[in-house]
């Protein structure tokens, strides 16, 4: 069963316990946008009787605003900080019923905890084994090497973006021997990290592909929907992650999948499911490309973690060029935010691999009407660090060991963690802690343990169980283990 | 025969490649399965067969017909980027010291909130209104960074879009050219008032207060801050004022395009004048601001959303709604161009430092009005009256060429420019004056 996917409502907070309220907020906003309608269609008409009922117009001094109908809008489950007077929730009805917490209101709380041995795992972002942000020395080293080229100039790039930046991301990600690139089938857009490039191709996609629909996982990043209606795509779900075995819902994945509109689009996490972790294996991966060839279902990828994953971009970038071997076409997401710790430069790519050249030069300037209306071209700056990098032999290798520094980093997070919960024989299996890949993981805990785990331990998580093993360290997995043995075996 | 190629490639040669975990595909030239799977692919139309090709992008465009061009006199007036007295793009020196700055004191990469750096959205509010305005004292602007002024502009546009639905936007005809794309893609209507007066090559004021009185009520007008884009045409401050009562009086909702503040006269304040006169009379509206001009980061995407609203409540309100439009299209802009400008305008020797270069670049600019007038002057003897160059303002030009007229420029004289008529004059040296004042000549008079 397929259910659509559902926008956020909003959550009040009480003393009696949380008491949701859900309703799609778009519907509220065109209710409330009604009034600025009727204000407009009754120009001319006795303006004192709307105005006290609707926003009165710009002129100053008679009080009211165009904006009276604007409401607060909740703050983003993952980005948000929430107001002081309301907690808000962003709730996702999903199949398993899992309640999305508010990232924000995790970070907000784990602030203003004065505990010494509070712990924040709801980051999404790497962190060191002390806890900080890391700029990576070769991005450093790529940085000054820009400063230092006194003929680098800031000139608008193409529309496209950085022509060399282009081709070095296809290559990352399809293979230097990628036959698509040799025979020139590719277009490659630099948008703006991996949300930029999700909403570019989704916009192309609404406009000039037959099928409308798209299939996300269930879960999924909390983006991803508003991502694709607002391209103007119908979005749908397909099973994915599954409570139970805290690993994937294969069959459910199949049937979904196999039950929908043929053309439909489907969104892939290339690898390191976000947020469960949970990854189909490479058999898994074959049969899932050939029952959507078979339904000429059009295959989207996010890859937003090559390389962070495993610690090989090879393994990482494996799933995509099967399907790009077989010689069909594709959507890739490309986001160098994670791997190459550039977030905020927010640089990214979007590539189409396409069965011609002929289609594929048509796709690109296509790609360009889309691109021009937003923005009208992508930054430099981070792109410019990227093909330093990628075209430099040394730099690239450099860059290599410390990715794989950070995924090496994050595997023996969740080997400590898992040894530290066997050690204390801890009940239930915990092999998924080791079995998921990537920065987060699904533990499994319901909400109420969750809340337990942080009045009691003062660790922050969001209330769907989601942890970021960039958050933990060696000196806190400890206090962790300790945390989920007590909720697990505490009196229910 | 299709599918009975996929279930052989599926059975029978694969297992043997399969270890353990790793499945190795081998090419479709070593791997007769995969190349007979591969065939049966390529025997399928590509889904997107039916996708034509797009025009190119009429303004971007010519910078790439320019560069194609091998000859030795070519010109390029079309896009507008400041070019140097010898022709050079410009980083300006105070960019280069932020840069240096902010590689030394190594800031770090993280994420920016979904609404930009606090820095850099607080400053750019300041340059707008002055530090010292009562809005910004009362917390009545809602600023987002942007991604320059395009991006600034959709987000405002897809505000309009979803809260004043059926609503229009009404744009100087002419206009940039870009405007309408973005109005059409966020799916707010749009109409368009006079402004352009080919028989003086000036304002058609009237026309342009008839068509705003004539728009339903509560439109918003989009208003060009200074230097009007295309035209060079801006109104006189005495003509603000009556912009400014005819908005009122309709209940309109202003909605300037600021991009060349400090650019336009030299003068940061000057630049500003018009916005700041609405905000005095107490009006909420829209300013989208960049600064790929005024601070040559064309290419870091650098800009913002600031909505004047009645109150700091609405303003708080506003701003959340910015933000839900942002979050689906990038999640959160770009850092770096914003850093360069909060550590700019933040510190008081590189601040007065970027005022002297923008002076530096305006007055450039006015010179080679100047000289481009007087080459015109000399050289045409029919008694046209060419002064509107003078009296334009900012880097754009409109000569008054006609489509034929302008592609004259471009295949006899190698002169590259939009085809509306538009010169860019930040492209245009000194040295380059006297050979322009020819193709315009020429063009003007022996072409229709």
């Amino acid at each position: 069963m397929i259910l659509d996917w559902k926008l956020c409502g909003e959550v009040r907070s009480s003393n009696l316990g949380v008491h949701l309220i859900t309703k799609s907020v778009t519907m509220e906003d065109r209710r409330q946008s009604i009034g600025a309608l009727l204000r407009h269609l009754n120009s001319g008409s006795d303006s004192d009787n709307l105005s006290s009922l609707y926003a009165s117009p710009t002129s100053g001094g008679t009080g009211g605003s165009v904006f009276s109908h604007l409401v607060q809008a909740p703050e983003d489950p993952i980005l948000g900080v929430p107001s002081s007077s309301s907690i808000m929730f962003c709730v996702s009805i999903s199949f398993s019923n899992i309640l999305d917490d508010t990232f924000g209101y995790v970070t907000v709380a784990y602030n203003k905890d004065p505990s010494p041995v509070k712990l924040n795992l709801g980051v999404g972002a790497y962190r060191t084994e002390e806890g900080k942000p890391l700029v990576l020395n070769v991005v450093r080293k790529a940085e000054q090497q820009l400063i230092n080229d006194r003929t680098r100039i800031k000139e608008y790039l193409p529309i496209v973006g950085l022509v060399e930046f282009n081709k070095l991301s296809a290559k990352l990600i399809l293979g230097a021997d990628s036959p698509a690139i040799r025979e020139n089938r590719i277009t490659t857009v630099e948008c703006l990290s991996g949300t930029g490039s999700l909403r570019v191709g989704g916009e192309f996609l609404a406009k000039h592909y037959h099928q409308k629909t798209i299939y996300i996982t269930q879960p999924t990043w909390g983006n991803h929907p508003k991502i694709f209606t607002l391209a103007g795509l119908t979005v749908k779900t397909y099973r994915y992650y599954d409570p139970a075995t805290r690993g994937l819902n294969f069959q459910g994945l199949l049937e979904d999948l196999g039950a929908a509109a043929p053309g439909s689009i489907v969104l892939l996490h290339a690898c390191a499911h976000n947020p469960t972790g949970v990854d189909p294996t490479i058999q898994q991966w074959e049969q899932i490309r050939k029952l959507m060839r078979s339904k000429g279902l059009m295959p989207f990828f996010d890859s937003a973690y090559q390389g962070f994953a495993s610690g090989s971009l090879d393994t990482d970038a494996k799933p995509i060029r099967m399907f790009v071997a077989d010689g069909g076409e594709c959507l890739v997401a490309q986001s160098y935010a994670k791997n190459m710790g550039l977030y905020g430069e927010r640089v990214g790519a979007l590539s189409i691999v396409c069965k011609s050249a002929d289609v594929a030069g048509r796709v690109e300037s296509q790609l360009k009407l889309v691109i021009r209306p937003m923005y009208s071209s992508p930054p430099i700056h981070g792109a410019s660090i990227v093909a330093v990098i990628l075209r430099d032999k040394n730099l690239f290798n450099e860059w290599t060991l410390e990715l794989k520094a950070m995924a090496d980093r994050i595997i023996s997070m969740r080997k400590q963690l898992f040894e530290a919960l066997r050690t204390r024989g801890t009940p239930g299996d915990w092999s998924h802690i080791i079995k998921q890949i990537g920065m987060f993981t699904f533990t499994g805990l319901n909400p109420a343990q969750v809340s337990f785990m942080t009045k009691e331990y003062h660790i922050y998580m969001t209330s769907d169980g989601r942890i970021s093993m960039a958050g933990l360290s060696s000196k806190t997995v400890p206090h962790l283990a300790d945390a989920i043995h007590a909720v697990v075996t505490k009196a229910v | 025969m299709a599918s009975l190629m996929l279930s052989l490639g599926s059975t029978s040669l694969l297992p043997r490649e399969i270890n353990k975990d790793k499945l190795k595909l081998g090419t479709s030239a070593s791997n007769p399965f995969l190349k007979a799977k591969v065939l049966s692919f390529l025997l399928k139309p590509s889904r997107f067969e039916g996708i034509t090709m797009a025009p190119p992008d009429p303004i971007l465009g010519v910078s790439e017909a320019f560069k194609a061009d091998t000859n030795g006199m070519k010109l390029n007036l079309g896009v507008g980027a400041y070019r140097t007295e010898e022709l050079q793009p410009y980083v300006l020196n105070v960019v280069k010291k932020a840069e240096n700055l902010m590689l030394e004191r190594g800031d770090n990469k993280e994420y920016l909130p979904i609404e930009g750096l606090a820095a850099f959205n607080k400053a750019t509010a300041e340059l707008l209104f002055g530090a010292g305005h009562p809005v910004i004292k009362e917390q009545r602007v809602a600023t987002i960074q942007g991604l320059s002024g395009t991006g600034s502009l959709r987000l405002a546009a897809a505000l309009i879009e979803r809260y004043f639905p059926g609503a229009k936007v009404v744009i100087s005809s002419p206009t940039w050219g870009n405007h309408k794309n973005i109005f059409n893609d966020a799916k707010v209507p749009w109409s368009e008032y006079r402004y352009y007066d080919p028989k003086t090559i000036g304002l058609d004021f009237e026309g342009m207060i008839a068509d705003i009185k004539e728009a339903p009520e509560g439109s918003f007008i989009l208003l060009h801050g200074c230097a009007h884009n295309p035209t060079g045409i801006d109104p006189t401050p005495e003509q603000w004022v009556k912009i400014a009562d005819v908005i009122q009086e309709k209940n309109h909702i202003p909605f300037f395009d600021v991009a060349y503040q400090g650019f336009a006269s030299g003068s940061l304040d000057e630049d500003a004048a018009s916005v700041r006169l609405f905000a005095e009379r107490g009006m909420e509206f829209f300013v989208a601001q960049s600064y790929s001009k005024n601070l040559g980061l064309y290419a870091e995407r650098i800009g913002a959303i600031n909505v004047v609203c009645s109150s700091a409540d609405a303003a708080t309100r506003v701003k959340s709604q910015l933000k839900r439009i942002a979050r689906p299209m990038y999640s959160n802009p770009p850092v770096h161009g914003a850093r360069i400008v909060a550590n700019v305008v933040g510190d008081v020797t590189m601040f007065s430092e970027w005022k002297a270069e923008m002076e530096m670049m305006a007055g450039r600019i006015k010179t080679v009005r100047q000289e481009l007038y007087d080459s015109l002057v000399s050289k045409d003897k029919s008694g046209k009256d060419w002064s509107f160059i003078l009296k334009q303002i900012g880097m754009f030009s409109f000569t008054g060429l006609n489509k034929a007229q302008s592609d004259n420029m471009t295949d006899k004289w190698h002169v590259y420019m939009t085809k509306d008529g538009r010169i860019s004059l930040a492209g245009l040296s000194l040295a380059k004056c006297e050979y322009l004042a020819d193709a315009i000549i020429d063009s003007y008079h022996n072409v229709s």
